[in-house]
């Protein structure tokens, strides 16, 4: 059982007050690109063992959406945070990198600061 | 005019807790910035209610405020007042970011009390409902069972739940099924 706490109303929430959102940070390509970015920005997911982030919704409460930065293969949850950033904050990098030292997941790892 | 009724209509049942529709009870929606000063005062107005704090309800004489997000409290009000409520609100948020919505005949409103009461809700809800983690004035929305539902805590140990009026039944059926008098856990 998946356990997050919502960072908007500090709930411990499990699994089934939640409603899962896919992946984190895709940036969107919509008019004006092309099919294969397009395509990819459709298609193209991570499908990591290890690291992970997502988005969830806390669909059962407050109906805030938010992030969740996890271990797809533990079930390690590393943090939650906000859903209004475009990557992860260093906060929540740190504690991977504390728990996973050489972590990467997309643009994103343990040497990005 | 017509006669408003609740979806289940009085019902009642007794076993660990007693289960009882509680009655029309009028609801308003308000979404805002709940830190503004005018929002603030338009829910004292309306309800008697201070603003509450996180996962908080603040209970009034006639009126209360529940904290249901960061942005949305939940006023109660007696039903007869929520449409005039509704609108005074809507008038004392002029020029706000803000939205009052009088959803009274969306909702159901039950009421669990007895020695029971935590019991019945903690068998159906993924809530820590223990005395240490939930105290009276503690407000909780998540779900029970299969559907969505508000409640909260009163001084006299007695708990409020709030759903959607189109699962009225189905909330009481799964209260009075949780509340059955052989079915005592003894958790708390």
């Amino acid at each position: 059982m998946l356990i997050l706490e919502c960072p908007y109303c500090g709930v411990k929430a499990e699994e089934t007050e939640l409603g899962a959102g896919g992946e984190a940070h895709l940036k969107r390509y919509g008019p004006g690109s092309d099919d294969d970015q397009f395509h990819d920005y459709l298609f193209m997911r991570e499908n990591p063992k290890g690291v992970h982030f997502e988005r969830w919704r806390h669909a059962n409460g407050c109906g805030k959406w938010f992030h969740a930065a996890r271990c797809t293969m533990t079930m390690e949850v590393f943090g939650t945070y906000a859903a209004q950033t475009t990557e992860p904050p260093q906060e929540i990098k740190d504690k991977i990198t504390a728990k996973r030292p050489g972590w990467s997941w997309r643009e994103f790892s343990d040497a990005a600061e | 005019m017509s006669n408003p009724v609740t979806a289940t209509n009085g019902a009642a049942f007794t076993g660990i807790a007693t289960v009882k529709d509680a009655g029309l009870q009028g609801m308003i929606t308000l979404r805002g910035d709940l830190a503004s000063k005018t929002l603030q005062a338009a829910v004292k107005a309306a309800t008697g209610a201070e603003v509450p704090g996180q996962r908080k309800v603040s209970l009034a004489e006639g009126g209360a405020a529940a904290w249901m997000s960061p942005d949305e409290l939940l006023l109660l009000v007696p039903y007869e007042e929520a449409v005039a409520k509704t609108a005074e609100l809507a008038e004392a948020l002029k020029g706000e970011h803000a939205l009052a919505a009088n959803v009274s005949d969306a909702r159901s409103f039950f009421s669990i009390t007895g020695e029971g009461a935590r019991e019945v809700l903690a068998k159906i809800a993924p809530v820590d409902l223990s005395p240490e983690s939930f105290a009276p004035g503690d407000f909780r929305r998540s779900r029970t069972a299969q559907v969505a539902a508000a409640f909260w805590l009163q001084e006299d140990g007695s708990f409020r739940v709030v759903c959607f009026r189109s699962v009225g039944v189905y909330m009481f059926n799964l209260l009075s099924n949780a509340a059955h008098p052989q079915s005592a856990v003894g958790a708390y």
